[in-house]
């Protein structure tokens, strides 16, 4: 906060002194800002009109492709009968429970790793044959095990991230300076203190950005989970949709997921930003 | 005067691995007394830093004993090579790390501690951050959060190599004068021998790997002062500097030079 404050008195002091030359680089800097973002809104908006004159000029089938104009009648028709809120609430509400149990499980196990070297011996072969096993293929077995429902989709979405999040911590702890360590140890301190005096904090880094990781594959998870052993939720919208040949539905669903995911990808962001301003 | 502070007898320690054993230490014994400041120096590599460790108690080593002074439960304060102040924590927040870990953060360690802060001119800095204090503030910090813990013994492992030359020339008298004012033992570490003479009033000669005590040489200086600075300027200096010279470079092989 003094920092911030000297800056802003020393922006003061400096208003009169801008040069030409300063100036200009400001004024270069907005401007290519401003391009950017103009182009990017020109990209999207170009797509969509490809996108929409198509299916009028019968180049693309509506019915396979959907068209703009038809997936927002179809929203506001989702509004109205109050569909949306049902569907794309329940995957966020399942999306949230396995990202905060993933973090929550893959936090303490990695605290358990970093306390007991040979626990993390044994257990290193486990951990990097379950990371690269392709979680989809546990689907199926989880519904027989745990039936269809919530439950099964939370454990669905945490078992797409958990074991590597575990991994991610487990180094980032162990990557912490050893003098660092050496240091607490010349005071007094133990292993308990080392880990929530220096480990943790220097920590923080590697633990947000392994959250933006874990909140994308949580989001996969909970999807796989809703394709196999769901009647809510978007992932449940998309497979029953292509069943019955409502591709409306299908690309309508996409879409708020895509909106979903750009949306819980920002909380993270907005979090680090946050702690980023605080240090 | 004589009363011995510490003692280390037989010192033996090995680093092992599987392709091996390195012998760092054999029968390494010295004492210090109270009040005395003793620095070691050495070839490069000769185990300096392991016999800080074991001194300090953070490894055990594999024979001999260390033995400290009996009649007061001593403290050990350890000053590491680097500043090592916590970034994300203020500097009052770092001076106070030891009573924190320990549990002994009382009022009386606050008061000593912003005394310690203004003695040594850093209450400005309370509350910033250690990236916003220059090199030799940072490690006047970092001396302070030693001094917090009111060490009997204080061991300094190289405290000023990772300064620059100008800033190390002027912590080193600082942080000297600052040692020497409040009367405790200390045992620097250096491989500086300038920095050694200046500092100390006597230096041990390590021999190479496997370490032991090659030399004991008093430090005598006619000064009107004992500042680090005009040791320099004492007529004994170039002498002593000559005669430490020739014990380390006795240490080096021709090959390895």
């Amino acid at each position: 906060m003094n920092t911030a404050k000297k800056k802003s008195d020393l922006e003061a002091a400096c208003i009169p002194l801008i040069s030409e030359t300063q100036k200009k680089y400001i004024h270069d800097h907005y401007r290519h800002h401003h391009l950017i973002t103009i182009l990017r809104f020109l990209v999207f908006f170009t797509f969509l009109i490809i996108w929409e004159a198509a299916g009028r000029f019968r180049l693309i089938d509506t019915f396979f492709f959907s068209s703009p104009s038809m997936v927002i009648s179809y929203f506001v028709q989702m509004l109205a009968d109050g569909s949306l809120f049902t569907h794309a609430g329940i995957t966020l509400l399942e999306t949230i429970l396995s990202f905060l149990l993933i973090t929550l499980i893959s936090m303490l196990t990695a605290t358990l790793l970093w306390y007991s070297r040979t626990l993390s011996e044994i257990l290193e072969p486990y951990l990097v044959i379950l990371n690269s096993l392709p979680k989809s293929a546990l689907a199926p077995l989880l519904i027989v095990w745990l039936g269809t429902g919530t439950g099964t989709i939370i454990v669905a979405g945490i078992s797409v991230a958990i074991f590597g999040s575990v991994i991610n911590l487990y180094t980032g702890f162990r990557h912490t300076d050893p003098e660092k360590l050496k240091l607490i140890y010349t005071l007094g301190g133990n292993r308990f203190d080392a880990f929530h005096k220096v480990v943790l904090p220097s920590s923080i880094p590697v633990i947000l950005s392994n959250m933006k990781v874990n909140i994308g594959l949580a989001l996969v998870g909970v999807i796989i989970g809703e394709f196999l052993a769901a009647r809510k939720g978007l992932g449940y919208l998309i497979i029953y949709g292509t069943q019955v040949f409502k591709l409306n539905m299908v690309i309508t669903s996409i879409i708020i997921l895509c909106i979903i995911a750009m949306g819980l990808y920002q909380c993270i962001q907005w979090l680090e930003h946050l702690y980023k301003k605080k240090k | 005067m004589n009363q011995p502070v510490l003692t280390c007898r037989d010192i033996c320690f090995s680093y092992h691995n599987l392709n091996g054993e390195t012998k760092a230490l054999s029968n390494l014994s010295f004492q210090i007394n109270k009040g005395e400041f003793v620095a070691i120096v050495g070839p490069s590599g000769c185990g300096k830093s392991t016999l800080l460790s074991i001194i300090a108690g953070l490894i055990k080593p594999e024979s001999g004993e260390i033995i400290l002074d009996q009649s007061e439960r001593i403290r050990i304060g350890y000053m590491l090579q680097q500043d090592h102040l916590l970034e994300w924590r203020t500097i009052w927040k770092n001076i106070l790390l030891g009573p924190e870990v320990t549990g002994t953060l009382t009022k009386e360690k606050e008061a000593l501690a912003s005394r310690l802060l203004s003695e040594y001119g850093l209450e400005k800095f309370k509350d910033k951050r250690p990236a916003e204090l220059s090199g030799g503030m940072k490690q006047r910090a970092a001396l302070i959060r030693t001094m917090v813990m009111e060490p009997g013994l204080l061991l300094l492992d190289e405290p000023f190599s990772a300064l620059d030359y100008q800033t190390r020339l002027m912590v080193s008298g600082d942080i000297g004068s600052i040692i020497r004012k409040s009367g405790i033992t200390a045992l620097l570490i250096t491989h500086d021998l300038s920095e050694a003479i200046s500092l100390a009033d006597r230096i041990l000669v390590l021999k190479r790997r496997p370490a032991s005590i090659k030399n004991d040489i008093p430090v005598k200086l006619t000064l009107s002062e004992h500042t680090p600075l005009s040791a320099r300027n004492a007529p004994e200096f170039k002498d002593l500097f000559t005669l430490l010279w020739k014990e380390i470079s006795n240490e080096y092989s021709e090959k390895e030079i």
